[in-house]
């Protein structure tokens, strides 16, 4: 028995590897001074056609020490990247991600940082889903699945970090996007661009983030970078109290 | 009298086999034929079983895509897309506004209505996956520009 569940381990182990060797590159810091990096921008991924693993758990950790108030490199990558475009001060836009600046009175500390769909292990909007179109994937990724959302809402008032929206109006033809289709009448929400994971990408907001202030990867495995990080600081989730158990993770909350 | 029977039946059996055989390729003439470039492949079926099964195979994997990820390949919408775009006047492959798009030839005239194109956009894009938001010149990870930054003394 351990024989047999000892192989696909090794398998995955060895795969890994040989992917960060294809994947490793080099960058010239300066004359003489090459940095070498093991793995590339892409994420740890299942090849494109083959199902998910659903030993894989997909999280975010956002570095609130890194994040500047000025920037919103992520909001516009995701703008982008999903093809939505929230009017400043609009409460009914649809808005997958959005920068959060927040300060102490008392002392005027002030800090900002990122937030979108917290990617709960035990997500509030897909128990009150009447459909089932919350849904929960098995990489933990919490996504809507529009074909079958009626539009109802519940998964809105259910939420507690506001991270979905209601499509309220069709979008015109040119600015659909491909892999990020948005109909009316029906919820959405930020989907850890499952589009891009799934292909061996890495989301368009850590993507975008060049002040490295946001790291991505697979919460399960120990060898992961974003394990690593959450081992060694005391991060945090928003609300934690609501034993959610988010996805995506701070290091350091007011 | 029997005999009188038996040729009425012989005659009768030629003319409805004839019919019979007339009645398909005459449905093959008035029915639309789906535009395909044939030069990147075969459809995922031949064209009369794709006719009854292909809102099965699209429902098939539009659910496989959503609960488990799978993308790409021949079944995806993309493919489809692709390889049944038709050009509009201007060159570009023409949207679902337009009677020549794919879908339409067909849903037009059998008079069924789809809501894919309600969300999903109804033309092709050249490798979408592929063609996602990239920042130019970003392939290494942000930590290692970060330090890049660090070393040339962008930032401190």
């Amino acid at each position: 028995m351990s024989e047999h569940k000892a192989d696909p381990t090794f398998e995955a182990a060895r795969r890994r590897f040989l992917q960060r060797i294809a994947g490793a590159s080099a960058l010239t810091l300066a004359p003489g001074v090459v940095l070498y990096t093991a793995g590339s921008d892409e994420a740890d991924a299942k090849a494109p056609g083959e199902p998910l693993d659903p030993k894989v758990r997909w999280g975010i950790v956002i570095d609130t020490r890194k994040c500047t108030k000025e920037c919103d490199r992520c909001v516009e990558a995701c703008k982008a990247e999903n093809g939505w475009d929230a009017k400043p001060g609009s409460r009914t836009d649809v808005q997958w991600i959005r920068k959060v600046n927040v300060k102490d009175p008392k002392t005027g500390f002030e800090m900002s940082l990122p937030v979108m769909c917290q990617h709960c292990a035990n997500p509030p909007c897909v128990d009150v889903c009447p459909t089932g179109a919350s849904m929960k994937r098995a990489d933990g990724i919490v996504r809507v699945n529009m074909h079958i959302c009626i539009g109802c809402r519940y998964c809105m008032m259910a939420c507690p970090y506001k991270a979905r929206s209601f499509v309220h109006e069709d979008l015109p033809e040119q600015n659909k996007r491909f892999h990020a289709p948005m109909g009316k009448g029906c919820v959405t929400s930020c989907d850890m661009c499952a589009h891009r994971i799934d292909v061996g990408r890495i989301p368009a907001c850590v993507e975008a983030c060049d002040k490295g202030a946001m790291i991505f990867g697979d919460l399960n495995d120990p060898d992961s970078e974003i394990s690593k990080f959450v081992a060694s600081f005391p991060v945090q989730q928003i609300r934690a109290d609501l034993g959610t158990d988010n996805g995506v993770r701070y290091t350091r909350l007011p | 009298m029997k005999r009188g029977l038996l040729l009425l039946a012989a005659f009768l059996a030629v003319v409805l086999g004839a019919a019979f055989q007339a009645a398909p390729a005459a449905a093959g003439e008035v029915a639309p034929k789906v535009p395909i470039d044939k030069t990147k492949g075969d459809c995922v079926l031949p064209a009369d079983e794709m006719r009854r099964q292909h809102m099965n195979i699209v429902k098939h994997r539009r659910d496989a895509t959503m609960y488990q990820g799978i993308r790409g390949g021949k079944e995806a919408l993309e493919a489809c897309l692709t390889c049944h775009a038709v050009k509009g006047d201007d060159g570009k492959p023409v949207t679902i506004q337009s009677e020549k798009h794919f879908c339409r030839v067909c849903h037009d005239y059998a008079a069924v209505t789809v809501d894919c194109w309600a969300c999903h956009k109804s033309v092709p894009e050249k490798n979408p996956f592929e063609q996602a938001f990239r920042l130019p010149g970003r392939t290494m990870r942000a930590e290692a520009s970060g330090l890049a930054k660090y070393l040339e003394g962008g930032e401190k």
